[in-house]
Parts: structure tokens; sequence; C-alpha cells
């Protein structure tokens, strides 16, 4: 075991995590807005645009992100869309994110009890503002350990971007390995990197956890 | 012209016909106390003046203007008519005084910079001005409900409609909200209660409405009504709530 032929590469590996976060930041925050539309979508009236939702939930839930990945990668430049490995997988993995959260904030939304938002009406309020200050606030709450969970998800998940030579930390390993050779040294390194990202944000959401939910749980 | 007005109102849920041609007549600063056993339609009446059911036929009237779901200026409305739960409906995540003042600063009826002497307004009226930084869920039951009142009288409404306000609390808790409720009618707010606390009814009420099959059975000052009830099933009610 010998890890020093790896620390000539410390910057690629660097260069790397920070692709992969990148890439896990820009996917979580489109699909957060994704899944709080999505969520809007499905608790609203117009039917055809619930199906749609349904469809689009179904079909990034039930299919390989790899295969989603691809698809935008190989299968959009035949419709006129072509983006870089890097956009490509930005945009295959919001909507993969963005469809577990619109079943995360939805189940959010739905634990708010009704005479939570009855109470909004009856002060007056608009819908807009019942469902901004009344009922997203808990509903966020609520929802908050299933995001942060499906976003450490998601984070381990951006490695399949290299499929399409995105250069992230995964797909940096490769290269390094084919460079040294030293499989488990390069794998063993990546896989304390990821470690030590999922858990660092797993520490970050506690602390913001914490301070944007700061009201007392009902007893 | 009363400031309520009800005329044969109808309300069915499924095939249940909950009130069946109520009408009944509110008056300026009167205070009405619905009575009647559960499933009597008590609360669908309350909860169709203030337009959070829609009635299937007849007419309801608050200050000469028409309710109903789809009225144009159903949130102005709703400002001017309060109601208040049984179950508080207190906003978790909001501190007391951002519970009151929500909506009056959403709505535009107050600025930023009178919020808090409003909050501490209404909250000495209900006896809680120590409580403002609070979290709801740092009070008694009692103490909630009666926050919940405060955040009613923060939009200073026309009328104040309360649906059976303690029946979830603690018997020892009961007092401290009727004592607030009583001082409001001392004020001369216009006030509809549905409860079951025929003490209160009796002493603070200017009249009784007992509601029987979804019907207004029978109506009349308090006095009369305990001392000499018409019908036998307002007879039987009162003595079964002794």
């Amino acid at each position: 075991m010998n890890f020093l032929p790896l620390w000539r590469y410390q910057n690629q590996l660097i260069d790397g995590a920070i692709v992969t976060l990148e890439l896990t930041v820009i996917a979580a925050v489109a699909g957060l807005l994704i899944g709080v539309a999505g969520a809007v979508a499905l608790k609203g009236r117009v039917t055809p645009l619930r199906w749609l939702v349904r469809a689009y939930i179904e079909l990034f839930r039930n299919t390989p992100s790899l295969i989603q990945i691809f698809i935008v990668f190989f299968v959009l430049p035949n419709f006129g869309l072509k983006l870089p490995a890097f956009e490509a997988a930005c945009v295959a993995l919001s909507l993969y994110f963005g469809a577990y959260s619109v079943e995360i904030i939805r189940a959010g939304l739905d634990s708010v009890p009704k005479n939570q938002i009855e109470a909004g009406q009856c002060l007056g309020l608009s819908t807009w503002q019942v469902f901004r200050h009344i009922l997203l606030p808990p509903a966020l709450r609520n929802a908050y350990p299933a995001v942060t969970s499906q976003f450490v998800l998601l984070l381990l998940g951006t490695s399949l971007a290299s499929q399409v030579a995105t250069d992230e930390l995964f797909h940096v390993a490769g290269f390094i390995e084919s460079r040294t050779y030293r499989s488990f040294e390069v794998y063993a390194v990546i896989c304390a990197v990821y470690f030590a990202m999922a858990m660092s944000f797993k520490a970050l959401f506690a602390v913001i956890g914490a301070a944007a939910f700061r009201w007392p749980r009902r007893r | 012209m009363a400031l309520v007005e009800i005329r044969d109102v109808h309300k069915t849920f499924g095939r249940v016909e909950v009130l069946k041609g109520v009408s009944l007549d509110v008056e300026e600063g009167e205070i009405v106390t619905i009575i009647g056993r559960s499933g009597s339609g008590k609360s669908t009446l309350l909860r169709c003046i203030n337009a959070l059911e829609s009635v299937d036929s007849g007419d309801i009237r608050v200050e000469g203007e028409k309710v109903h779901a789809a009225m144009r200026d159903l949130k102005k409305f709703r400002q001017r008519v309060g109601i208040v739960f049984q179950a508080f409906n207190l906003f978790p995540h909001l501190k007391v005084e951002r519970n009151i003042t929500l909506a009056p600063l959403l709505t535009g009826r107050i600025d930023k910079a009178r919020a808090r002497a409003l909050a501490e307004d209404v909250l000495t009226r209900v006896g809680l001005a120590d409580k403002i930084d609070a979290w709801p869920e740092q009070l008694s039951g009692g103490q909630q409900q009666r926050v919940a009142i405060a955040r009613c009288l923060a939009m200073a409404p026309h009328l104040m409609l309360f649906d059976e306000v303690t029946s979830a609390l603690d018997p020892e808790l009961v007092g401290e909200v009727l004592k607030v409720m009583e001082a409001m009618a001392k004020q001369g707010m216009t006030m509809i209660l549905v409860t079951h606390e025929m003490g209160f009814a009796r002493n603070v009420a200017d009249r009784i409405v007992f509601m029987h099959q979804g019907r207004v059975w029978e109506q009349g000052p308090p006095a009369k009504l305990f001392a000499s009830p018409e019908t036998p099933e307002l007879a039987s009610f009162i003595a079964s709530s002794r």
C-alpha cells in the first residue's frame, strides 16, 4: 500500500471535488424549486397538470439515473438540444432530485393540519399568503430530514456524471488510477473524500435546521 | 337592518341535510348563544356565516352584504368577521406577537412600526401582555385560546364568531377564556357563540337560540328559555346539561 504516488494529483482531486460539489448544489437548488412547484401543482385543481407532474415523478423515480444522464447528453442533441457534459449532468440530476423532492414536499404540505389553512383564510389572507406564511414553513420543517437525506444521495449519485466525461471526483479518480495503477489507494482516497463531504453536509444541515426551525415541536 | 340576517338556509353534506331552513337575525351589539346537541347544525351555521361553507339555498347577509364563498371581497369580508375555533389554530412556527400581527401587516391594516404596539394592546385586553414573545407551544390551552381571540381582535372585527372555544380545554382553564369573552361582551362587541357552557350562556347572552335537527327550534332571552322552555326537546336538553 503506497499513497505517495497520489500526492502529485492533489490539485486534480481538489478540482474534481469542487465539480462534484457544484453539480450537487446546482442540482439540489434546481431540484428543490422543481419540488416546490411540482408539489403545489399536485395539490392544485388543474387535473392535466397533476397528471403531468405525476407522470414526471414516476418516470424519473423508476428509471436509472445513469440512463437519464445518457438521454440528456446523447439523445437530446438529436432534437437540437446539445449540452456540454457538465450542463447535461446538471439537468439530468436536477430532474432526478426534483422528482423525489416533489413527493417529499407534498408529504410535508400534507402534514400541516387543514385547520391552519382555514385559520389563515379566516384572517383575510390570500391563497398565496396562506401558502407562503402559514403552510410552507411547517411543511419545510417536516420535509427537511427527508430532503437532506436525499441531498446526500444526490451528492453520492453525482459520480454517475463521470460516464459522460464530467470532470467530477469519480472521473478524476479513474484518470489517476489509469496513470498510477494504484486502484486501492485511489478509491480509498476518493471514498474518504465522499464520506467527508457527506458528513460535513450532514453537520451543516443540522446547524441550518436548528437555526431555521427554532419553534418548539408540538407536545 | 340587523347586522346578520339569515333567511331559510339549507346545507347538505352528502346525503345528510345539516341545516333545514334556518332563519335568524342578530342585531349590532347583541350577544347570541347557540346551543343544541352535537349534530344539530350549530357549527355548520357559524361556518356558513363566515363563508367557510357555502349554503345550498337561502341567504346570509352580514352588514347587508350577501355572504358566499365566491364573493368578490371575501378576504376583506373575513377581516370584518372574526372566528375563533375550538382547536385555537395558532400558527406554531410564529411567536405570539407575529401570530397576532401577521394578518394586519399582510393585509395592510397597519405598518411595521405599529405592529408591536397593536400586539401589546390586544394581548393586554386578554390579559397576556407578558406572553408577547412566547411560542404558542409554551402556552397552556387557555392561554392559546386567549391569544387566538387577541389575534381576531387585532383585525378590529365588527362581528365575532366563537365555535365551542372552551370544548378542548381542561375544566380549570375554561374560566379564563370565558372571562375574556365576557369582557368583550361588555364592550359592545357583536358576538355569536356556539357553546356547551350553559352558565356562561345564561349570564352573558342577550338571546339564546336552541338548534335541533338542523332548525332553530326555540329562541328567546336566557332567563325565560331556561326557566320555562316551550318545547320538550329544549326541556330535555337543559335537563341533560345540568
